[in-house]
């Protein structure tokens, strides 16, 4: 099964209650399975052809607001149009999905894999001080089993999930194990589950209100301290990363997604050659394994950030490491991906030699 | 075992059909798989090529450099695969539309010149079985039974019947593949 098309049996699977998209390669086939399926004959799903990827992350926006389960999928042009939406999710506290699966950029790009979104992804890519919690698969496994992750944490903290897939992942086929179906949520188990959704007001409470708007200053100024409260709490409790060979490394590659696949393979390339090299790939970009990479200084000498862009992630790299250990990047871009070959050598060229 | 196979040819020469079907048949022996697509305008008429994977344990990058195994198909494939066959490896090609032949002296060479038979056999889509026949011939890493467990996993319901066609076109493919003396 291709990655693609394990997003959208996960999405059924889990008893999602809406999908809204619009096609763009290379994510056209997440809405073209849901189509297939018909999960509206059996679970009850909505799967809709919006007219844009801006009145679907609206669409989403307002399934979220009743406390449903929602989602969206595009690739990067794509979720470039849906950041207004976004920040007015995170801004309104509505939990939600969305999946990038990344093609090379800027402006209209290719549709040949890339990892160019990261800052647009992590640091937040609309205004205002806001985090998504962003999640990195690296197999078809992954993009079935993130799915019902990204849902749990996102209504966890009441704040969007984002999926960040790219080309790769999403066109390539493996093997993948499917969860049998849950139920989607009655509109009682709503009620009981999300207080703040808008279902309509009984006689009991007051109305629930879905807003990003907050016109005093005081009022606003301790939202956002909220906010920031839950991202650390995110940071906290909710960091998620898998290490090969880290233990006794004296040199560490660290990529996520498609990236982190080619480092597996350069990993095991240099260690054939006796060199003494880890991986450590974050399935959570945020939050970040800052902790995680730190632990490991005491014996990593070098560390190199491989993603398919032109130096994004090793940003946050650098500042876990604190100017400690040697720090570089290495990718390909623009659609270009790198071999495990060019990544052993980019570790003796830019660390072990440099 | 860790098998790395390059298929690589015209698009519409069923180039990711025939790669799907081999993944899938890897997945009836219980192997680990990966199938990777090159994908969009260049599929158009261009040049087309899939990476597939069998491997008894996880595998690790499904995109790759080098190759254990190349199956080209068209001239434009054999100019850029044939570099990057591993030493010692296996490079098969269809002779249909090869002006330069394989020139490495270090990999061993297969021909099966399968667009010819399917002509002969008056059925030209079972072109890329009748190569993949020929692979089998050469690697039989997973067995005809589980290949054609994986072909019916992979045609829709409909074109269940070509199936008996299918495979005889593969076994076809087993007959008619030999070695190119280096």
């Amino acid at each position: 099964m291709k990655g693609n098309e394990a997003i959208a049996e996960a999405a059924i699977r889990c008893g999602v209650d809406g999908y809204f998209g619009y096609p763009i390669t290379p994510q056209s086939e997440v809405m073209e399975t849901l189509m297939l399926l018909k999960p509206w004959e059996t679970t009850g799903m909505v799967v809709l052809q919006a007219e844009s990827e801006i009145a679907s992350i609206n669409m989403v926006y307002g399934g979220a607001g009743c406390g449903k389960k929602v989602m969206t999928s595009s690739s990067s042009p794509g979720v470039s149009l849906m950041q207004e939406g976004l920040t007015y999710l995170a801004g309104a506290e509505l939990p939600c999905v969305v999946v990038n699966v990344v093609r090379g950029g800027p402006g209209l790009g290719t549709i040949q894999p890339a990892q160019s979104d990261y800052f647009q992804s992590v640091k937040g890519g609309g205004h205002g001080d806001y985090k998504l919690i962003v999640l990195a698969p690296a197999s078809v496994q992954e993009m079935a089993d993130f799915v019902e992750l990204a849902f749990d944490l996102a209504f966890k903290y009441r704040n969007p999930a984002l999926i960040l897939s790219d080309g790769m992942i999403g066109q390539m086929m493996e093997k993948v194990e499917l969860k049998p179906y849950k139920n989607r949520w009655t509109n009682e188990e709503i009620d009981q589950l999300h207080p703040w959704a808008t279902t309509g007001k009984p006689a009991e409470r007051e109305r629930n209100i879905i807003t990003s708007v907050e016109l005093d200053p005081n009022a606003f100024e301790r939202f956002n301290h909220k906010l920031q409260d839950k991202y650390r709490k995110m940071q906290e409790e909710e960091v998620r990363c898998e290490q090969f060979n880290c233990e006794d490394a004296d040199y560490l590659l660290v990529a996520y997604g498609s990236s982190a696949r080619i480092c597996q393979k350069a990993m095991e390339l240099a260690r054939a050659k006796g060199l003494k090299v880890g991986l450590l790939r974050p399935i959570t970009l945020f939050p970040y394994p800052t902790r995680e990479i730190q632990a490991l200084l005491g014996h990593v000498k070098g560390i190199l950030s491989v993603e398919l862009s032109e130096g994004q992630m090793v940003e946050d790299v650098r500042l876990a490491v604190d100017g400690k250990v040697k720090v570089e990047h290495f990718g390909r871009v623009g659609g270009v991906v790198h071999s495990p070959e060019e990544v052993v050598e980019a570790l003796e060229r830019k660390i072990i030699g440099g | 075992m860790n098998e790395e196979i390059i298929i690589a040819g015209f698009g519409g020469q069923g180039v990711l059909s025939m790669g799907k079907i081999l993944a899938y048949s890897g997945v009836m022996q219980d192997m680990e798989v990966s199938w990777m697509p090159s994908y969009g305008p260049e599929m158009r008429g261009g040049t087309a090529n899939v990476t597939v994977i069998l491997s008894d344990s996880r595998i690790s990058s499904p995109i790759l450099k080098m190759y254990d195994t190349a199956i080209i198909l068209n001239q434009q494939s054999m100019d850029k695969f044939e570099p990057f066959v591993k030493p010692g490896g296996v490079l098969i090609y269809d002779g249909n539309g090869i002006t330069r032949h394989p020139e490495r002296k270090d990999i061993q060479v297969y021909r099966v010149d399968a667009a010819e038979e399917a002509a002969r056999m008056q059925s030209p889509k079972t072109f890329n079985m009748i190569v993949l026949g020929g692979y089998l011939k050469i690697k039989p890493l997973v067995s005809l039974d589980n290949v054609m467990l994986g072909l019916k996993k992979s045609l829709p319901e409909r074109h269940h019947r070509l199936l008996p066609m299918n495979q005889a076109a593969i076994e076809r493919g087993g007959e008619i593949i030999y070695k190119v003396e280096a």
